[in-house]
């Protein structure tokens, strides 16, 4: 690799992270904007959520007396696990420099990490909630895990890749035909992401109180920037679920070399892309009802189900080409 | 010196050091602070000889010893230096922690304690090393006998004598299994060196027939499917450094066993071999997993989860097999390294668990998941310690226990055209519940840890807990530094798996991997998938650090301590947060098939509500007792024979004799 090379890979590297540092928070608002619209009720400004951050950030920490050490690191290994999931998945371009790094299966266990940290961080007080929202979480994860590596698995099985550069490039390029099975693998992606973003038909993300509640369960002995890393973090976890959907079902317009005008190209794809990625996501939360607790395990086995259906219909019709 | 010499030297060193403590049986001291830690030295030189021996090739000796006209065979190649390295590394971070660990009047005198444990030590090398069935038998042997004294050494409570049974029994009908193995492969030759075997070793049925036999008398060692019984009974039931001994290590000896018995001692390999194997290995591993999840005692919960990763190693080397089999060397090559890998890396991070429980139960005296918790406080060390272990044994990036789970998904996912349609399509399917077991273990890590170690104590006497002495700390860091080192520094590892894979499938794909740099792990080709630990933990670390410091530099560091808030609910206590079964309860619901669960509802008009709840393996039911009743049976009627009589004895061996008088003459 030529110097050169590198530090383009570098920039591109570094502006994806910022793009999705800085946009992340404007999606969750964008997203509670179509929802409010959706359900007749007067939208809050789509740029609140960067007022609450500001506002957390400001504010002192109310730590619990018996919280851990434990406790304090974990919204900062949460936030930079989310940060740099948002940095791998090739959203803007497919040259990226960290992306030999960490393949599909790295970034799904990136993402467990992060739920290990923050299931962790629910029980270290020793609360009721605080190990009732983590079991849940744990629950949701291993649901959920294996039916996101399965979608992943079938992407790459269609690439010959696990590297997520490889697949999207691969998906980009190939001539139109339509896969059946990607059809299959995009329906389990999106319950996954739904389940794992504590969406609505899983998880209510606007409860504060609720016997139902999951993440909001586990963070509620946290104040202050503590809150702002997590909340911000989750936002993250949302860009990144979001950009992982385009970058595998919606990949045409990615950018394959690190030109400013592909990337600029890109760039407006990118958002084009997500706003409607996040009115789909209000039309989702709006037309369904949250499940009960015990329904979840249907609803993702259903996902699982699914994605396994997708690897068997390309192996079957697709000559496992 | 060479390797072998070097390695037999330590060996009877560690005979050495047993025949010594067990002399000055009563010295405290000596046998703790002096022979413990010399024993820690000599894992390290057999861990350093067998790691230049992997590179070298083989070597073979003949020892004097045994039977006159059956001399012990021993052999140094690439696969067995593999296991010794491991044996080694393990046993010098346990050694270790044991010196520190063994008190006055607990169980056994430390000298026997400390005799035993060497025995234990020297005789698993034994076994590494053996050329000959004749030796490895003798090795094996002492080896189950030396452990089952070690897990009784606390014999005076029923419970560890029944666990005891239960090991002797299970490692017995093992060993049958394994001693009939290695008759059927010899064929009737009468030579019983693994040389010989090797030479004419039999086809056709009667491979198959030693195979299963192998694989039965291994299993039941290792803890496969139906025979991992006796793991979550003895692993409690021993003193924490033995069973990290024996989980660690101990286990691995039999996929020793196997590896060496299908790849090496049998010529050719049945794809059907992998199948079963493959299967098997699924079934342990999710079972294993899920009954993990449920346990409330903490070395019951990790029994468990070492079952369930002794099932991923086994689908390794049965996904190895099938390739082997369909002589696809450089994939067979991949799915073994992934499962030797694996060995390596459960050996560090369920010891280091191990341990961490021992420390655990010296500071509090429980081993009951509902009587612990916010051990963080009092004991940062083994917490934070065992939370590498935890993240580790999880199968998250960027620790060891990932590097192999992702290896093994890989080679589970490139299966290219088979000729078996069935296998090409179910073998995706399998790497679904790799997935599933993965994050399963995810759910048993965080019970084990958040249970244990956060929250608030369940118990008063929790606040007096003190946390691990120097000696046991110095061990778990021991351990806690090999699960980091092999998760961030993986071409080294397949570098030195590299010889072992081309001497069991022939092929290796070290030149493979070592053509881009060191960072990064790319077993195929970089196009096809890559990873790289060192990059990814530096990556987490550099950007949590320089988090840190943005916030705490743009923004204040303003902190209060305060109630915890809790919805407003003030009555917080230790006993409203969750307890362990309280934990596991979605497992128990959404797996429910899979338990045999009786309850006990309070009623609403009870003065002492009393809820109860038992979870048990259905195996017991279905297979265990049924068969007990069945020995029962037979040994009461072969007990009429014995009367008491003298005359009804001689009556017997006239009868006998008249018999054989007329099938002879005959």
């Amino acid at each position: 690799m030529t110097i050169y090379a590198f530090a383009t890979q570098l920039l591109t590297q570094l502006l994806e992270l910022v793009i999705a540092l800085a946009l992340a928070p404007l999606l969750s608002g964008w997203v509670a904007v179509c929802r409010a619209r959706l359900q007749k009720r007067c939208p809050p400004p789509p740029l609140l959520p960067y007022h609450t951050l500001l506002k957390l950030f400001r504010k002192d920490v109310l730590l619990a007396h018996n919280a851990s050490s434990l406790f304090r690191v974990a919204p900062y290994i949460i936030f930079s696990c989310m940060a740099l999931a948002s940095a791998i998945v090739p959203t803007l371009s497919t040259e990226l420099l960290f992306a030999p790094a960490a393949d599909a299966i790295a970034l799904v266990g990136l993402f467990a990490l992060a739920r290990v940290f923050i299931a962790l961080a629910g029980m270290d007080v020793g609360t009721a909630f605080g190990s009732l929202g983590a079991r849940r979480e744990m629950l949701i994860g291993f649901l959920a895990e294996p039916a996101l590596l399965m979608v992943f698995f079938t992407a790459s099985i269609i690439s010959g890749s696990t590297s997520l550069a490889t697949i999207v490039g691969t998906l980009a390029h190939h001539e139109f035909v339509i896969y059946p099975s990607l059809a299959f693998a995009g329906v389990a992606f999106t319950m996954v992401s739904l389940a794992e973003n504590g969406r609505v038909p899983v998880d209510n993300p606007s409860t504060h109180l609720e016997l139902t509640m999951i993440h909001e369960a586990m963070i509620l002995e946290y104040s202050g920037r503590h809150l702002a890393l997590i909340e911000w973090a989750a936002s993250l976890k949302l860009f990144a679920y979001s950009c992982l959907g385009i970058a595998l079902f919606f990949p045409f317009g990615v950018a394959e070399s690190t030109g400013p005008g592909a990337l600029a190209v890109a760039g407006v794809f990118l958002v084009g892309k997500l706003a409607f990625g996040g009115f789909v996501l209000a039309l989702i939360e709006t037309l369904n009802a949250k499940m009960r607790v015990f329904r979840t395990p249907e609803f993702l086995g259903t996902a699982f189900l699914l994605a396994v259906l997708a690897i068997l219909v390309h192996l079957l019709l697709e000559g496992g080409r | 010196m060479s390797p072998l010499a070097l390695i037999l030297l330590c060996l009877a060193s560690w005979l050495a050091i047993g025949l010594i403590g067990a002399f000055f049986s009563r010295q405290f001291v000596l046998v703790a602070r002096i022979l413990f830690p010399l024993g820690a030295l000599v894992g390290i030189s057999v861990a350093l000889a067998a790691l230049s021996a992997i590179f070298t090739g083989n070597e073979t000796a003949m020892l004097p010893l045994g039977l006159p006209g059956l001399p012990f065979h021993l052999r140094l190649d690439a696969l067995s230096a593999f296991f010794l390295f491991l044996l080694g590394a393990v046993a010098a971070g346990i050694s270790i922690y044991a010196a520190g660990y063994f008190r006055r009047g607990q169980g056994s005198t430390p000298g026997l304690q400390c005799l035993l444990y060497h025995l234990f030590l020297a005789s698993m090398g034994g076994v590494l090393l053996a050329d000959d069935a004749y030796f490895f038998m003798v090795a094996w042997e002492s080896m189950a006998l030396s452990s089952y004294f070690l897990v009784t050494s606390d014999h005076r409570i029923a419970e560890i004598r029944r666990a005891g049974f239960l090991y002797l029994i299970v490692a017995h009908v093992g060993a049958i299994g394994i001693l009939l193995s290695f008759g059927a492969m010899t064929g009737g030759t009468g030579d019983y060196t693994f040389d010989g075997i090797r030479t004419n070793a039999p086809e056709g049925w009667l491979a198959s027939a030693a195979l299963l036999l192998a694989l039965g008398g291994f299993g039941a060692k290792a803890g496969l499917l139906p025979l991992h019984v006796w793991l979550p009974e003895a692993h409690p039931a021993a003193p924490s450094p033995v069973s990290a001994m024996m989980s660690g290590v101990m286990l691995k000896t039999a996929i020793y066993g196997l590896l060496r018995v299908t790849f090496d001692l049998l010529p050719e390999q049945q794809w059907w071999w992998g199948a079963l194997l493959l299967g098997l290995g699924l079934a342990t591993a999710l079972f294993g997993v899920v009954f993990s999840t449920v346990q409330s005692d903490m070395k019951r919960l990790l029994a468990y989860s070492s079952i369930e990763n002794i099932g991923l190693i086994f689908a390794g080397i049965g996904l190895s097999l099938v390739f082997a089999a369909n002589s696809m060397p450089l994939l067979a090559a991949l799915a073994l390294t992934a499962a030797l890998y694996h060995c390596l890396n459960h050996a560090f991070f369920k010891s280091l668990l191990f341990l961490a429980t021992g420390s655990v139960l010296h500071a509090t005296g429980q081993r009951n998941l509902g009587r612990l918790g916010g051990l963080i406080h009092r004991m940062p060390w083994v917490a934070w310690l065992a939370l590498l272990g935890v993240v580790a044994s999880a199968g998250l990036p960027p620790l060891n226990g990932f590097v192999s789970e992702w290896l093994l998904l890989q080679s589970f996912l490139f299966t290219p055209q088979l000729p078996h349609g069935y296998l090409n399509m179910l073998l995706p399917v399998a790497a679904g519940a790799i997935a599933l077991i993965a994050a399963l273990a995810g759910f048993a890590m965080v019970k084990f840890f958040g249970v244990v170690f956060l929250g608030q104590p369940r118990e008063e006497h929790l606040a007096k807990a003190h946390d691990a002495g120097r000696m046991e700390r110095l061990g778990l860091i021991w351990l806690a530094t090999g699960c980091v080192l092999l998760g961030v520094l993986p071409n080294f590892v397949i570098a030195a798996l590299d010889p072992v894979t081309q001497l069991l499938v022939g092929a290796g794909f070290a030149q493979v991997s070592a053509s881009g740099n060191w960072l990064l792990l790319a077993p195929i080709s970089e196009e096809r998938a890559s990873y790289s630990g060192a990059i990814f933990l530096g990556g987490l670390l550099a950007f949590t650090l320089a988090l840190f410091l943005v916030v705490r530099t743009v923004f204040h560091g303003r902190l209060r301590r305060a109630d915890a808030w809790d919805c407003g609910f003030p009555l917080l206590s230790g006993r409203t947060q969750d307890t362990a079964e309280g934990f596991g309860q979605p497992i128990r619901q959404v797996f429910a098939p899979f338990f045999r669960i009786t309850r006990e509802h309070p009623s609403p008009f009870d003065k002492e509500p009393h809820y109860r709840i038992v979870v048990e393996d259905p195996l017991w039911h279905w297979l265990y007792l049924p068969l007990a009743w069945l020995v029962d049976l037979g040994t009461r009627v072969v007990g009429k024979l014995q009367q008491g009589r003298i005359a009804i004895y001689l009556l017997y061996s006239f009868v006998t004799l008249l018999a054989l008088l007329v099938f002879t003459t005959r």
